[in-house]
């Protein structure tokens, strides 16, 4: 076990982080590591890419057949997708009901008592949006993920939503061994936008770890439910995954205790690189008519 | 007026005065009850073959489960270790019912504490409840352990033990190197017998990270939770100095469940101690006497490279037999005169009783190694187990339980019934009637429900006093397991209204 590296990534909703984790866990999977993919999600597309198919049976989806996740055999819920990436996705509640951090909880203990964690070199968890409970930290845990990656971009809920992990890393972070291993900026061709991630990265005390450049072929990978790797090997942006996956692999017992830092502080710094203008306090709260 | 301060009539008796009896008729006027004739063929109704096929399609409700909360096991667990105080993080509503629980079994005081998450807690997260909750135990209570275990609250919003104490440490709560093992008990996974076991290991694993083991000649002996604790670890001690087996008892609550009133008053009394604990990594062998209620605890065990001994709650010859040869293969100490004796007494009673026995059919509900151990007792018996109620059962269970009645011949008419709760032993008993009931103190709504005698082995035991204070284990132990039998079966016997057999001998 104790060879066994595990990372996860966070990071706002709808970022690209789902699509930056599988492409780089793929080229991952070209250097010879054996990968477990956890999807940490109840929407259940963070393997989407690997399988070619969004993964229907989760585990909680068929605990919730079965009556208990005690009735559960790993086997049902552990798939196989490209280059033998395993693959489980936690599943949970429908939109509105229940309690979707608690599932997360139940599949990883479900996981770790079944020995899923057997024979593997590497378990990521994609873990959906903001810690926003403690089942969501459940991946950064004691004896969990021991490095956090954070996928952001230059757009300003972005960045804010990546200072808030980091203040939900640093909660465990003092007492326990998990570090934020560093930002992936997806790009979004925001203004200056690799400088502000950078910045951002340094406030933090972390580094910019990579700058993932916008490129088209993605959308094209995606489209066939497939990564870049797999989609087109020869592609510049395959590349840029596998530099970021070495990165990520060079990257072991290197993270860091983030410092997060306050809203002001993180508008300053929009500020300071002319994102945001300096409010002109009399327009606040005046409608078109007055 | 029926009753004043001088003649104070209890709650059977009032209850029957006049203005009472009419105070119950205006009642029922008032609610519009169904007449006593209706009540009467819906209850008859509920006892045929026809509502048993409805009961048994039952998916989402339970009725009367037999079994309690993850955190009860963890409680009784704790209880088991020297100055340890049982720490629950959660609602202080559970923890009441914890000791409650075992005030009403043992008749004892029941020390356990809770840091009352409310409202905001479960909001923002429980920590600083930990942070004075060990605070707050420590300055009061002064125990030299604080053992922490979860409610359904703290699990489900996520709290994580491991980092809130480290934070509690940290804040000066209590010392660095102060002993704060725990567990993850969630109400809603398994039963008390599975928080029992997660509470253990949580305990050795505390005292065994990060030592390196140096095998040597002593055995360790879980008990795993045991409602007849008391009686029966005083007996594994006897049985174990017998035979000058060097042991440790990996939780011993005995002594606290059983302090005596000599004017002072015992927070903590007896238990493992810290070091015995932590030096039972170096165990040659850990044994289980409640096998699948330790199982994640063995599995530990043998992760460092002890060997492992699983028993089913060992009543009666067979199991008594299995456990101290195994005892004696294991430490190469033999087994000894006295014990050879006991044993040939044991066989000489269920002799003695054999014509009473032999055919009686029992329905049976409890704990997984609970059940195996009574249906094994009952098979020596030539008794004939009918319906196993297991609400709890593992696969392991039902495994175990099917080879155990297959391998016997009175074994042959009797059906596991794994997950289910006492509404469907209900249905049984009124359907395929026995002779007589084997189980907790919740069996005597059975008992009235259904005419069918119970014999109270199992936990919780509330309506008859200091059962807990003798052995179920052991020669001796079956031999208070078959005069409980015996003594039901002669009462029966006695109470026949026929009365054409009323005999001073039996």
């Amino acid at each position: 076990m104790s060879d066994l590296r595990q990372i996860a990534f966070y990071g706002k909703g709808g970022i690209g982080k789902s699509t930056t984790s599988q492409n780089t866990l793929a080229a991952l999977a070209e250097l010879g590591q054996k990968i477990l993919i956890v999807g940490c999600d109840p929407k259940a597309d963070s393997t989407r890419l690997i399988l070619h198919a969004k993964a229907q049976d989760t585990v909680l989806s068929l605990a919730a057949e079965a009556g208990s996740v005690e009735d559960l055999e790993l086997a049902d819920v552990l798939k196989t997708g490209y280059r033998d990436i395993k693959c489980v996705e936690s599943g949970g509640p429908e939109p509105g009901v229940g309690c979707a951090g608690r599932g997360v909880i139940t599949a990883i203990n479900f996981l770790e008592e079944e020995g899923a964690y057997d024979g593997v070199d590497y378990v990521s968890y994609d873990v959906l949006g903001d810690v926003v409970c403690g089942g969501f930290a459940m991946p950064i845990r004691e004896n969990k993920a021991q490095e956090i990656y954070i996928v952001m971009s230059g757009e300003m809920m972005a960045m804010y939503a990546a200072n808030n992990i980091s203040k939900g890393i640093l909660k465990y972070a003092n007492a326990g061994g998990v570090r934020l291993g560093g930002l992936i900026c997806n790009e979004r061709q925001t203004d200056k936008e690799y400088e502000l991630a950078d910045a951002l990265a340094k406030r933090l005390g972390t580094s910019l770890i990579h700058f993932v450049p916008r490129d088209n072929v993605v959308q094209h990978a995606e489209l066939r439910r497939m990564t870049v790797l797999e989609y087109d090997p020869e592609s510049k942006q395959a590349d840029e995954y596998r530099s970021l996956a070495r990165k990520i692999h060079d990257n072991k017992g290197k993270g860091v205790i983030p410092t997060p830092i306050t809203m002001d502080e993180l508008e300053d710094l929009l500020l300071e690189f002319g994102i945001m203008k300096k409010e002109d306090e009399s327009i606040i709260g005046k409608a078109k008519a007055a | 007026m029926t009753q004043n301060a001088e003649r104070i009539l209890d709650h059977n008796e009032l209850f029957r005065q006049p203005e009472y009896r009419s105070l119950m008729e205006g009642k029922k006027a008032f609610e519009e009850a169904k007449p006593v004739a209706e009540v009467k063929r819906v209850e008859d109704w509920t006892k045929s073959w026809e509502y048993r096929e409805i009961n048994f399609k039952r998916e989402a409700l339970a009725i009367n489960p037999a079994k309690a909360c993850q955190p009860l096991g963890a409680v009784l667990c704790a209880s088991g270790f020297e100055g340890t105080m049982p720490y629950v993080h959660g609602s202080q509503g559970c923890v009441a019912y914890f000791r409650s629980h075992f005030n009403r079994h043992f008749k004892e005081p029941c020390s356990a504490v809770s840091d009352s998450m409310t409202e905001d807690a479960a909001v923002f997260g429980g920590m600083n409840n930990i942070i004075e909750g060990l605070a707050n135990t420590w300055s009061l209570y002064k125990p030299k352990m604080i053992a922490m275990s979860t409610t359904c609250m703290a699990e489900v919003i996520g709290d994580d033990l491991d980092s809130f104490i480290k934070n509690a440490k940290t804040k000066g709560s209590i010392p660095e190197d102060y002993h704060v093992p725990f567990a993850h008990t969630p109400s809603f996974v398994g039963s008390h017998v599975t928080g029992y076991d997660n509470m253990l290991k949580g305990i050795l694993s505390h005292f065994w990270e990060g030592r390196e083991r140096k095998p040597g000649e002593k055995v360790n002996i879980a008990g795993g939770f045991d409602g007849y604790c008391v009686g029966n670890t005083r007996e594994l001690k006897r049985i174990l100095g017998l035979m000058d087996v060097d042991y440790t008892l990996l939780s011993d609550p005995g002594d606290v469940f059983d302090t005596p009133a000599d004017g002072q008053f015992r927070m903590y009394d007896g238990g493992t101690t810290l070091q015995a604990t932590a030096e039972a990594l170096d165990a040659k062998a850990t044994f289980s006497l409640q096998g699948i209620s330790t199982a994640k605890s063995l599995e530990y065990a043998a992760s460092k490279g002890q060997e492992v001994v699983a028993l089913n709650c060992p009543i009666g010859v067979t199991g008594t037999d299995a456990f101290l040869m195994e005892l004696s293969r294991v430490t190469g100490k033999a087994i000894p005169d006295e014990l050879e004796l006991e044993r040939g007494r044991l066989v000489d009673a269920i002799t003695d009783s054999q014509a009473y026995l032999h055919g009686k059919k029992f329905a049976l509900f409890g704990d997984p190694d609970m059940t195996l151990g009574l249906t094994a007792f009952l098979l020596e018996l030539g008794a004939e187990p009918t319906h196993v109620v297991c609400t709890n059962a593992t696969k392991e269970w039902t495994e175990k339980m099917g080879n155990l009645l297959a391998a016997s011949p009175f074994g042959q008419g009797c059906k596991a019934w794994p997950g289910k709760d006492l509404w469907h032993l209900r249905s049984l008993a009124a359907t395929e009637p026995v002779d007589f009931l084997i189980g907790s103190s919740y069996g005597k709504f059975l008992e009235r429900d259904t005419g069918t005698p119970l014999v109270r082995v199992g936990f919780p035991i509330f309506d008859r006093h200091h059962h807990h204070r003798y052995p179920i284990w052991g020669y001796q132990g079956g031999l208070n397991v078959l005069v409980k039998i015996l003594d039901k079966i002669f009462d029966v016997l006695d109470s026949d209204p026929k009365g054409t057999s009323f005999d001073a001998v039996r």
